[in-house]
């Protein structure tokens, strides 16, 4: 029987200028969401490098949002983009590693979304209580799918 | 390393559901960490004095402020480090309002996050480094889009202070929705008497250059020192020898509806100014539908002009301009009536838009000021007046648009003094007269017999039911003060259209860096305290491009952005973010994907070296490079790896510790 994770550690890098401020627009707005990610300011969702959300899921967190402008909105014109362009190839790479894809979520929230913001992370947090606890995997990620490949 | 971390209770804000004492108590044993203290305020004077003394007295030489946004404070509580001797740079905020007490119901819960993300900011700080800004002169030029009466406001304070403005409009003539009006609630002032000397002052300012016809296509640049690119239309006229006399627009043979200063109840010609005041006095050829530019044949302004002051040939010109600061004023489009089909308006000819209405009781307008029926000749005996069309009404927009119950009550007003004994109904919801002397105006309404329905219009239709009824259009709706039905027969119906942001606001929004709301009105650094700012430095919104609001305000807001340019002007520098890229030269590989993930090009590969580096005026500090960068060689300052790495683990780490351990089976 699978694990029951019941309150899954997450990470949030949000973009100072729309995310991070749809963030802030939740709060003022009252509106309650689960209080399992922590959020770390970023300037751009482009500033967040695969290693930094690998790094992150390697410390034990259970899901990764990152969150930024949407297209077109970018304060940085299109910083963004890269984000758009990183991500669907490190879904590839966690699919080597081992890590389920539903763990990394990559969203578009602006600073009037805080509604958005609040929606995101409650079915975020909601799906990742389907997952085990993603510490105890970390041992057997690399390995088993090295093997399995041998194997395959 | 001596840390002080400040915790806040922002008088129950934070501490009703984060309990703050502990926290700070919890966080005294983080590693570190000097002093650790909880405050009722942190950001009153007593907290930053709080701050600056430890700092002062302890030694300090990292501080944490867990309270509120940094969108709110950072500047605050730098600030304080700052005079007590610390370099800016090296104090953290942890968000542990918007971010925590304010989202979360359980108090257990919230203090939890709260100790996670203070132990994040904690473990961050100890990576901070000094920062030193730079900085960089501000031009005194300013760019003012929209010539509306916000636009005109901004631009004569900041002209009328020394500085030059480079006024834009997209029409012809500067005046905005103002200039259509006839009367403005509740003084009844002629609208274009009160705007038409500010129009005049603005396109004769000698520190105005007016640029109507004309749109920004471009910006580029940082506070103090933007680039915007103008598109100024071909207007087929030479400005310098036009004396805007009239004689082609007279003589032009075509006529067409227009839509945009008559709001479709009045023609003009192709050769035309909007309206007789138009500032600047020189018309221009619509080229769309002059018949020379459409057939090749007429030129018949070119033969009437006085001065050959007619140029078929004239084209677009693109002027570049710098400027420091940008005031962004671009107004409101009316709501189109016509997305509601129950109310007809399209359909029978007698029902009418409030800008229709507004330039019927012009003096100046297509019926000079008679209030008449589409035909143009029948005098209407009744009218309906439907308040909050596309307002208030979430199938369309939710926002009120604050001015509508206003001039429906103006219109009320003018139809009983152009037609007395008139039957004139007001369907309201709510009569929301918020404003000096708005109130009192509804008392005189009221006293004037205008009947008052309370209940949103179901339907406007000509179904008729009996001979009385016969050729009359039927508003229908409950009274929800008697809780019945109502049939209402009226010879006109007026639709007191809601505000709405400018169908293209999101490029618009896009073109100077800002962002929208969810409806399209641009958004404000802050709804209360800083409503002119957005999150761009150097660009100010004022008027309606940021929420309806009645002309008074309007006005007060463009004289808001106007003192906000110029004292930055006044202050002459600006500081430069210091939080930007790096290239470590000593393990740049020089690939050049960097280069290729910069936004604004500010990223040089050096030939001579084969190394990356960071042209520090161009860097915004967005760190797209330092993801990209497969060396590790970029830094971006403010937010390094060690930085967020460290952060994320403190997070991480508190979490796991206070995880409560798992009980036996």
């Amino acid at each position: 029987m699978t694990e029951i994770n019941k309150e899954p550690k997450i990470i949030g890098f949000l973009c100072n200028w729309c995310s991070y401020a749809g963030a802030d627009g939740a709060g003022m707005a009252r509106r309650k969401y689960p209080p399992n990610i922590k959020i770390i300011r970023v300037p751009c969702s482009g500033r967040v490098s695969p290693e930094l959300v690998m790094r992150t899921f390697m410390q034990g967190a259970d899901g990764v949002m990152v969150l930024g402008c949407h297209i077109g909105d970018c304060h940085y014109s299109d910083g963004n983009h890269r984000t758009a362009k990183r991500f669907p190839v490190f879904h590839r790479f966690m699919d080597y590693m081992g890590i389920d894809r539903g763990r990394l979520r990559i969203q578009w929230v602006s600073a009037s979304e805080g509604l958005l913001f609040a929606e995101v992370v409650t079915e975020f947090t909601e799906s990742l209580r389907n997952l085990p606890p993603m510490r105890g995997q970390l041992k057997s990620l690399q390995r088993h799918t090295i093997a399995e490949e041998i194997q395959g | 390393m001596k840390i002080g971390v400040y915790t806040c209770h922002c008088g129950s804000n934070i501490a009703a559901k984060v309990d703050c004492e502990h926290v700070a108590e919890w966080a005294s044993d983080l590693e570190g960490v000097e002093i650790s203290r909880d405050y009722s305020f942190m950001c009153s004077s007593l907290g930053q004095e709080l701050i600056q003394e430890d700092i002062q007295k302890l030694g300090l030489d990292r501080v944490v402020v867990a309270s509120c946004s940094p969108h709110m404070h950072e500047p605050t509580f730098r600030g304080a480090c700052q005079r007590a001797g610390m370099n800016p740079y090296l104090c953290e905020m942890s968000n542990i309002r918007e971010h925590a007490s304010w989202v979360h119901e359980d108090r257990g819960e919230a203090t939890d996050k709260a100790k996670a993300l203070i132990a994040a900011s904690v473990s961050r700080v100890r990576y901070h480094e000094p920062l030193f800004p730079k900085q960089a002169p501000v031009n005194d030029a300013t760019l003012v889009v929209g010539g509306g009466v916000a636009g005109i406001q901004a631009a004569l304070e900041i002209a009328n202070a020394g500085y030059r403005v480079y006024l834009v409009e997209r029409e012809p003539s500067v005046g905005g929705h103002m200039a259509q009006l006839d009367k403005t609630f509740p003084t009844l002032d002629c609208s274009a008497c009160i705007l038409t000397p500010k129009m005049f002052e603005a396109g004769n300012h000698e520190n105005i250059t007016l640029l109507t016809y004309s749109e920004v296509e471009k910006v580029s640049g940082y506070i103090g020192n933007f680039t915007a690119k103008i598109r100024v239309r071909a207007r087929s006229i030479d400005e310098v020898l036009c004396t805007g006399c009239g004689l082609c627009e007279e003589k032009c043979p075509v006529r067409i509806v227009d839509d945009v200063f008559e709001a479709g109840l009045g023609r003009r010609k192709a050769v035309y100014r909007p309206f007789p005041q138009a500032v600047p006095k020189y018309p221009v050829i619509d080229r769309e539908h002059c018949t020379y530019f459409l057939k090749g044949k007429c030129r018949l302004c070119e033969k009437v002009c006085p001065t050959q002051a007619i140029d078929y040939e004239q084209q677009d010109r693109v002027l570049e301009v710098e400027v420091g600061n940008i005031i962004v004023a671009t107004g409101y489009d009316a709501f189109d009536a016509r997305r509601i089909p129950q109310y007809g308006y399209g359909r029978y000819p007698n029902v009418f838009s409030a800008l229709e209405f507004e330039r019927m009781t012009n003096a100046a307008g297509p019926t000079t000021g008679k209030v008449l029926l589409r035909d143009g000749v029948s005098v209407p005996k009744s009218v309906a007046i439907i308040h909050c069309v596309g307002s208030r009404d979430v199938r369309y927009r939710e926002h009120c648009s604050r001015v509508c119950c206003m001039y429906s009550l103006k219109f009320a007003h003018l139809v009983l003094e152009k037609l007395p004994g008139a039957d004139v109904y007001n369907f309201y919801i709510d009569i929301r007269t918020p404003g000096k002397d708005y109130e009192e105006f509804y008392h005189r309404l009221l006293e004037e017999g205008t009947k008052f329905i309370r209940g949103r219009a179901a339907s406007v239709s000509d179904a008729t039911l009996g001979e009385e009824e016969e050729g009359k259009l039927i508003v229908t709706g409950e009274d929800t003060l008697i809780g019945e039905q109502r049939r209402v027969p009226v010879d006109m119906v007026v639709l007191s259209t809601g505000l709405e942001p400018r169908h293209d606001s999101h490029n618009v929004a896009r073109t100077f860096s800002i962002s929208c709301s969810r409806e399209g009105f641009f958004k404000e650094k802050h709804p209360k305290l800083d409503p002119i700012a957005t999150m761009t430095d150097g660009v100010f919104i004022a008027g309606c491009a940021q929420g309806p609001r009645d002309i008074p305000d309007t006005v007060a807001q463009g004289s808001a952005a106007a003192a906000r340019v110029l004292s930055i002007i006044g202050k002459g520098q600006v500081e430069i973010e210091a939080a930007i890229a790096e290239v470590n030269a000593l393990t740049c590989v020089g690939c050049q994907m960097c280069i290729g993930s910069c936004p604004y090009n500010a990223i040089d590969f050096l030939e001579d070296r084969m190394v990356a580096e960071v042209n520090e005026a161009l860097c915004k500090g967005c760190g797209t490079c330092v993801a990209a960068c497969l060396s590790k060689s970029i830094t971006l300052h403010h937010f390094t790896d060690e930085q967020l790495v460290a952060q994320m683990m403190g997070a991480m780490d508190t979490l796991f510790a206070l995880e409560p351990v798992p009980m036996e089976a």
